[in-house]
């Protein structure tokens, strides 16, 4: 998997996204380890195993540029730049959160980061995604815009709207999928009569790329590749990403004893978690310095969330309408 | 505001929306057909001439993608106003409608809005069945976050667009088809009829007639049946169902001690319900009117002349109605229809 980086030989690069990776990832662990105390007071879809999606794709971006993602969201809002602290604090349904308490884990927010908020319900900001990009074409604008969403997704109807229009528009939205195969309990082939993501999206007319086995370096080059020609006016492109849920749809533990999935699946998953295998090639030294500032920031965040207080009760009100 | 310049109600809509434009670039118009030659019945005429195929543009058959690349257009920064020729087809995008809009600005803890106006058109009469037929709003009326506004007049058609389309949240404007035909002093300069204030269009001292949307038009011709006959209703049009000036209707109910709410949708959980609920708990330390729904059939919308004019309240039987309350018990009258007062029909062909 690290074949093409080692020729690359891009340090910077891989501290870049072994910190991303790393820091979500401990992110994720730590509100695993929170989560029996009862302090976080919203479901949990956690991104373990797959924060290289987020962190590939969003390595490509510019800050000006937004993502549009789903309820398992918490590695796209901290990849993208989201506020780590707020989103602490929103897990815990704090009023320093995001969205204020309001939202929690399947509605993270930072507008100035990027982060344009993600929804519970399926596919639902794919099409929000899709504006946004109409928005910034009709401006004259170099921005960009991501759309996380899952397998699942690919088969709403709004999915295929939505690829339609954009390709009609010749829209500046990349399109990411992150396929983990199973939608909750159920696997993509009790699903789909054929598995070809990528063959149903080049008939909207815009070109795709299949990334397999979690290839975060691999994913980073096709979404720079893409993002590129679209700040020249290039189209929509989609992406497919292979990768795998280690935990249960939602909450903190796994869900192999369901009987849905083997643990042996999981096995060449976890051979090949990137974010060991990107650290293993860091200088030590080096390593160890973004270990000991990610845990510290992650130990800041905690505390902010468990200071911060609860909204008040006429918080209940307010923000129904501008 | 006075004029002596009559417009249609077609061309309100379409005078409102022309201004707005151009005062506001952010703005843009879209949905199904309003850049084809019928224009959407006229409404959107003219327009993408004047402002070009990027802000004026026909969509595909998407109206669920559409609705939330609406969503998505607010959230960056412009003010879309996406049109569906038939109120029924709003129903596809329900999720968008309900999940995103309406939830937008709270779920983001105030981070953004979502200011979005959906224009819908609701048909009748001429066999358009039970899918181009129905007045939808109650639906929307029961979700926080999003308005929603029913105009009768051409007066209001235009102030009340120019005021959604100004609204920071999404508005949910319904026309009704019918109401097209009317024509009425119609200021030129722009003007907005804001959120929350309905409107005393006649002042009467017996009754309390409310009529939305299009059976405000009914609700006034059955005023003049009355008049006819000695009873004085009072004919309050709500203008906006979200938010409702329950205070203006239950004014007039507590004065006249009867309420007779005409709605163009379904009673159950409908508009109307929420009408009297919401008077009957404002005034429950007073005397408590007399009161009493008139809506559609509890039935699909048939096609055939002969029971369509069952499904519909009309002038007759709302004075009819409204003859029962002041006078106390079913008295059997109805009025012989009237020339002066009779319901403008769609003819067809569509």
């Amino acid at each position: 998997m690290l074949a093409g980086f080692m020729k690359q030989g891009d340090t910077a690069l891989n501290a870049r996204l072994y910190r991303a990776l790393y820091r979500i990832r401990r992110v994720e662990e730590e509100i695993a380890r929170v989560y029996p105390t009862d302090k976080i007071k919203s479901p949990v879809h956690l991104s373990i195993g797959q924060e290289g999606v987020a962190v590939g794709a969003c390595e490509a971006l510019e800050p000006h540029d937004v993502v549009f993602g789903s309820y398992r969201g918490h590695a796209m809002y901290l990849a993208k730049g989201g506020d780590l602290r707020r989103m602490i604090a929103e897990l815990y349904g704090k009023v320093d959160g995001c969205a204020r308490g309001k939202g929690g884990s399947m509605h993270l927010v930072d507008v100035a980061r990027g982060v344009m908020g993600t929804s519970a319900v399926v596919a639902t900001t794919i099409p929000n995604a899709v504006g946004y990009a109409y928005a910034i074409k009709l401006r004259r604008e170099r921005r960009v815009v991501v759309s996380f969403l899952g397998d699942g997704a690919t088969e709403e109807g709004v999915f295929h709207e939505s690829l339609n229009f954009a390709a009609l528009k010749k829209l500046p939205i990349l399109f990411v999928c992150e396929n983990n195969r199973y939608a909750i309990h159920t696997h993509q082939r009790q699903r789909q009569a054929t598995e070809d993501i990528c063959g149903r999206v080049r008939t909207h007319g815009m070109p795709t790329e299949r990334i397999e086995q979690n290839d975060v370096l691999a994913l980073h080059g096709a979404a720079r590749r893409f993002v590129g020609a679209m700040r020249e006016g290039a189209g929509p492109a989609f992406i497919e990403c292979m990768t795998y849920r280690w935990l249960e749809h939602v909450g903190p533990g796994e869900d192999f004893a369901l009987g849905f999935r083997e643990r042996e699946e999981a096995s060449s998953w976890k051979a090949g978690d990137p974010v060991k295998a990107l650290g293993d090639k860091m200088d030590p030294a080096t390593r160890a310095q973004i270990d000991r500032e990610v845990e510290a920031e992650i130990a800041a965040a905690v505390d902010f969330a468990e200071s911060s207080a609860f909204p008040s009760v006429e918080e209940l009100h307010r923000h129904v309408y501008r | 505001m006075s004029t002596d310049r009559a417009l249609s109600f077609v061309d309100a809509i379409r005078e409102a929306t022309d201004q707005e434009m151009a005062r506001d670039e952010r703005v843009l118009l879209f949905g199904l057909d309003v850049d084809d030659p019928k224009a959407i019945l006229g409404t959107t005429k003219g327009l993408v001439e004047r402002y070009g195929r990027e802000r004026v543009f026909g969509t595909p058959l998407s109206e669920d993608a559409m609705t939330g690349a609406a969503v998505g257009m607010a959230l960056a920064g412009l003010r879309p106003i996406h049109v569906h020729i038939r109120m029924d087809f709003v129903m596809l995008a329900m999720n968008q409608l309900v999940n995103m809009a309406a939830k937008t600005h709270y779920m983001f803890g105030g981070q953004e809005s979502c200011p979005l106006v959906v224009r819908s058109i609701i048909g009748k009469s001429w066999g358009q069945g039970a899918q181009h037929s129905q007045g939808l709003y109650s639906f929307f009326m029961h979700v926080p976050g999003l308005k929603v506004v029913a105009p009768s007049t051409p007066y209001d058609a235009k102030g009340c667009l120019a005021a959604a389309v100004r609204d920071e949240n999404p508005v949910m404007f319904v026309e009704h088809r019918i109401l097209y035909y009317q024509r009425g002093p119609v200021p030129e300069a722009s003007y907005e009829v804001k959120p929350g204030k309905a409107r005393v269009a006649i002042p009467g001292s017996d009754v309390t007639i409310v009529g939305i949307s299009y059976m405000q038009v009914e609700a006034l011709r059955a005023q003049r049946y009355l008049e006819a006959v000695g009873v004085s209703a009072e004919v309050i049009d709500p203008i906006w169902l979200a938010p409702l000036d329950v205070d203006t209707i239950a004014a007039s109910a507590a004065k006249t001690g009867r309420l007779l709410v005409v709605d163009n949708g379904w009673s159950t959980c409908g508009a109307s319900a929420e009408i009297l609920s919401a008077v009957y708990e404002k005034l429950q330390d007073s005397r408590l009117p007399k009161a009493r729904r008139m809506a559609f059939a509890p039935t699909p919308c048939p096609t055939t002349p002969s029971l369509e004019k069952l499904f519909y309240p009309n002038a007759r039987t709302i004075a009819a109605a409204a003859y029962d309350l002041v006078k106390g018990g079913p008295r059997g009258w109805l009025p012989e229809e009237r020339a002066d007062l009779k319901d403008i029909e769609f003819k067809g062909p569509l």
